[in-house]
């Protein structure tokens, strides 16, 4: 047996449970879905202390915010190598996309425990929905669900680092450039890497294909895990494909600008900046098992495992898609 | 692997004021017998106090040849290699002269010199280039993907071209190439250093480049370590950690002024053509794409850790106060009164309601 297939197992598909549509829905989910859950742990203790003297609380907000302003404007923060920035991730840009995830994509997450609770992990994930919102959203989801608070470092197309305020944003956020010395680099520091090896193939596809995985490219995320021997964890990602249903792609215009592809949606580019809004899908991320590569560091640079463990987390994600969509008959169910 | 000092030592560039400190340095050393100064040019009067233990030698590097044959050089440290065009010294023509012709014409020398047994050559990470889809941190063997747009990192490329050829030849003397990130501190007089002295800094719109320096006086100790030990090989040289663009003009209290990149181009080449400023497209490129390089082969060989970049920066800023208008203290001061002053009209606001209510109370 060849060694990327030596523990290689699709996942039993777990009974469907309905979790919304028009049916009825059971009246204790089987699913370790968190809609009531608060958002932080210390909000509880804030709120004690709002009802026993609602002047102080606000005067210590007032005081946090003005010296995070302060810090910010004299520099007094810590950027790391790559550029992120984890004062300004926690502050800004988490409670800006935690509105998103909670609130317009109800999102649930399914399978947290499969994530490394320190160490290196490889997320990979299936790409969709025309704007890169999974990635996002996978990012709230690891930073709120996992013991640590875990920040996911995510890889990103070189177009993305082209473009200005863009690049910086990402680079703030964690992001840096899909290439193997930065995806080593990260995994051998012991951070969780995200990657979506469909790129432009995943996001870019039309509304007709949706939620059919595109291919892996040469499976290069395969061999940068092995090389460190970091475990990949396959994750899936439903509702990111109804937020820009992408309908036709206009390849002229798209060459045009530079663009890997310019996107029409029922509502983009018709109603100008609104047509930017996403659609409320109903988002369910699951992580699958982790598939461990710690013994196979010497076969990093053997195109034929890479090319097998590549087609094994492919096999795992899309049967996991398949798994979650029957778990989610409508698409904008509650 | 350490072998004897070298007796005699050859320190080119020294009318500079790092070739100046390095080859003081080296004549300060007892194990050194002979440190000599070479460069066509007459050394400032400011930098002939630190050279009084040199002897020098106003030649070009034509002149290299007789010159490493009668003195018996051991060792060339080649620190003849300038990052800006200087106006008063013939600016760009003369830059490329000194740089790309006279490191070929110093090596040729060298390669002909029988005593030789050490080079070292002052590079730059500049060497890596800029582009989109470079890797966030360089590692010493990786390639640069596009040629860079820069006179001096163009510059770089052709140098450690020369090196490699030289080591082919000579395959018996060991080369130290030393890449050093931009250097900084209370002494260093640079391009980027004069930028930052400045009370408003241009920067590019839209981008925040990631930088990392050097202290030099930690260069000069790698200097001195690479001519006295054994370290053949090609090295980067630069703080670890990373200060952003932006967090950097910040923390030296100044105010970042960012211009669109083809606006910041022409401006700055106006500028350069009126003769005020220097700032190329070396320093446009390092402000859009910025430039970290791991330390960790330096580390290891050397045994010797520079002081990393915040706190060269903060060096660099204690001597350079005045110019800082956003300082630390002024940003504490302002928290501190606007804090006071939300908590006095809060204070203030339930003092009337409360007022108001037991007066509500009175008429009741």
């Amino acid at each position: 047996m060849l060694p990327g297939h030596a523990d290689f197992q699709l996942p039993k598909p777990a009974a469907p449970v309905k979790v919304n549509g028009r049916r009825p829905i059971p009246e204790v989910p089987q699913m370790s879905g968190h809609p009531e859950e608060p958002a932080t742990a210390t909000e509880p203790d804030q709120d004690v202390v709002e009802a026993k003297d609602p002047v102080d609380i606000w005067d210590q907000r007032v005081a946090g915010g003005l010296a995070f302003l302060r810090r910010r404007l004299a520099g007094a923060y810590e950027v790391d190598d790559f550029g992120f920035d984890p004062e300004l991730t926690d502050a800004v840009f988490q409670p800006l996309l935690r509105l998103l995830y909670h609130d317009w994509f109800r999102t649930e997450v399914f399978g947290v425990e499969h994530l490394p609770a320190d160490g290196g992990g490889l997320v990979v994930g299936n790409h969709s929905g025309t704007v890169a919102l999974d990635a996002l959203m996978l990012s709230v989801a690891i930073h709120d669900r996992t013991p640590g608070a875990r920040h996911l470092r995510l890889l990103g197309a070189d177009l993305v680092f082209r473009v200005p305020f863009l690049s910086e944003l990402a680079r703030k956020s964690g992001a840096t450039v899909a290439c193997n010395p930065d995806a080593e680099r990260l995994m051998s520091d012991g951070q969780l890497v995200g990657v979506f090896p469909e790129g432009f193939k995943g996001i870019g596809k039309r509304f007709a294909d949706r939620y059919k995985l595109q291919r892996f490219g040469r499976g290069g995320f395969v061999s940068a895990a092995l090389r460190t021997g970091t475990p990949i964890v396959p994750v899936a990602i439903v509702g990111a494909e109804e937020t820009y249903p992408l309908l036709a792609d206009l390849k002229p215009l798209a060459r045009l600008l530079g663009l890997p592809y310019f996107p029409i949606t029922p509502t983009f580019p018709w109603l100008g900046p609104l047509g930017m809004v996403p659609l409320p899908s109903k988002w369910l991320i699951q992580f699958c098992p982790p598939i461990p590569t710690a013994h196979l560091t010497e076969h990093a640079d053997d195109p034929m495992v890479v090319y097998n463990l590549a087609d094994q987390v492919r096999e795992t994600i899309q049967a996991t898609l398949l798994e979650l969509l029957e778990k989610r008959p409508d698409p904008f169910g509650i | 692997m350490v072998t004897s000092p070298p007796r005699v030592v050859v320190v080119t560039g020294v009318s500079r004021p790092l070739g100046a400190r390095v080859a003081a340095r080296l004549a300060a050393d007892p194990r050194i017998e002979r440190v000599v100064g070479l460069d066509p040019h007459e050394p400032p009067p400011a930098l002939q106090a630190d050279l009084a233990e040199v002897e020098l030698i106003r030649a070009d590097a034509r002149a290299a040849v007789g010159a490493f044959i009668d003195l018996g050089a051991e060792a060339v440290v080649h620190m003849a290699v300038s990052s800006a065009p200087d106006a008063q010294r013939g600016g760009r023509q003369a830059m490329k002269e000194q740089n790309v012709i006279g490191t070929m014409q110093l090596l040729a020398a060298a390669q002909a010199a029988p005593g030789l047994r050490k080079l070292v050559v002052r590079s730059s990470t500049a060497a890596y280039g800029a582009s989109f889809r470079d890797p966030a941190v360089f590692t010493e063997d990786t390639e640069p993907r596009a040629v860079p747009r820069g006179s001096f990192a163009r510059d770089i490329l052709d140098i450690e071209g020369y090196v490699r050829g030289f080591r082919r030849r000579r395959p018996d003397v060991p080369a130290t190439v030393l890449r050093f990130a931009p250097f900084i501190g209370s002494a260093a007089h640079t391009t980027l250093t004069r930028l930052f002295a400045q009370p408003f800094v241009p920067t590019v719109f839209g981008r925040d480049a990631r930088l990392q320096f050097v202290h030099v006086d930690d260069a000069l100790e790698v200097l001195h370590r690479s001519v006295i030990e054994d370290h053949p090989g090609t090295f980067n040289v630069a703080g670890a950690g990373v200060l952003a663009l932006s967090q950097a003009v910040r923390r030296a209290g100044r105010i970042a002024v960012p211009l669109p990149e083809g606006t910041l181009s022409t401006v700055l080449a106006l500028a350069r053509n009126v003769g005020i400023g220097e700032i190329g497209l070396d320093q446009i490129d390092l402000f859009v794409h910025g430039r970290v390089v791991d330390t960790g082969k330096l580390v290891r060989e050397f045994g010797f850790t520079p002081r990393d970049t915040a706190t060269a920066f903060d060096d660099f800023i204690a001597a350079h106060a005045n110019g800082s208008s956003l300082t630390a203290g002024r940003l504490e001061a302002a928290e501190r009164a606007i804090l006071d002053g939300i908590r006095r009209t809060r204070a203030a606001i339930s003092e009337k309601d409360r007022e108001k209510a037991s007066a509500g109370g009175d008429a009741s």
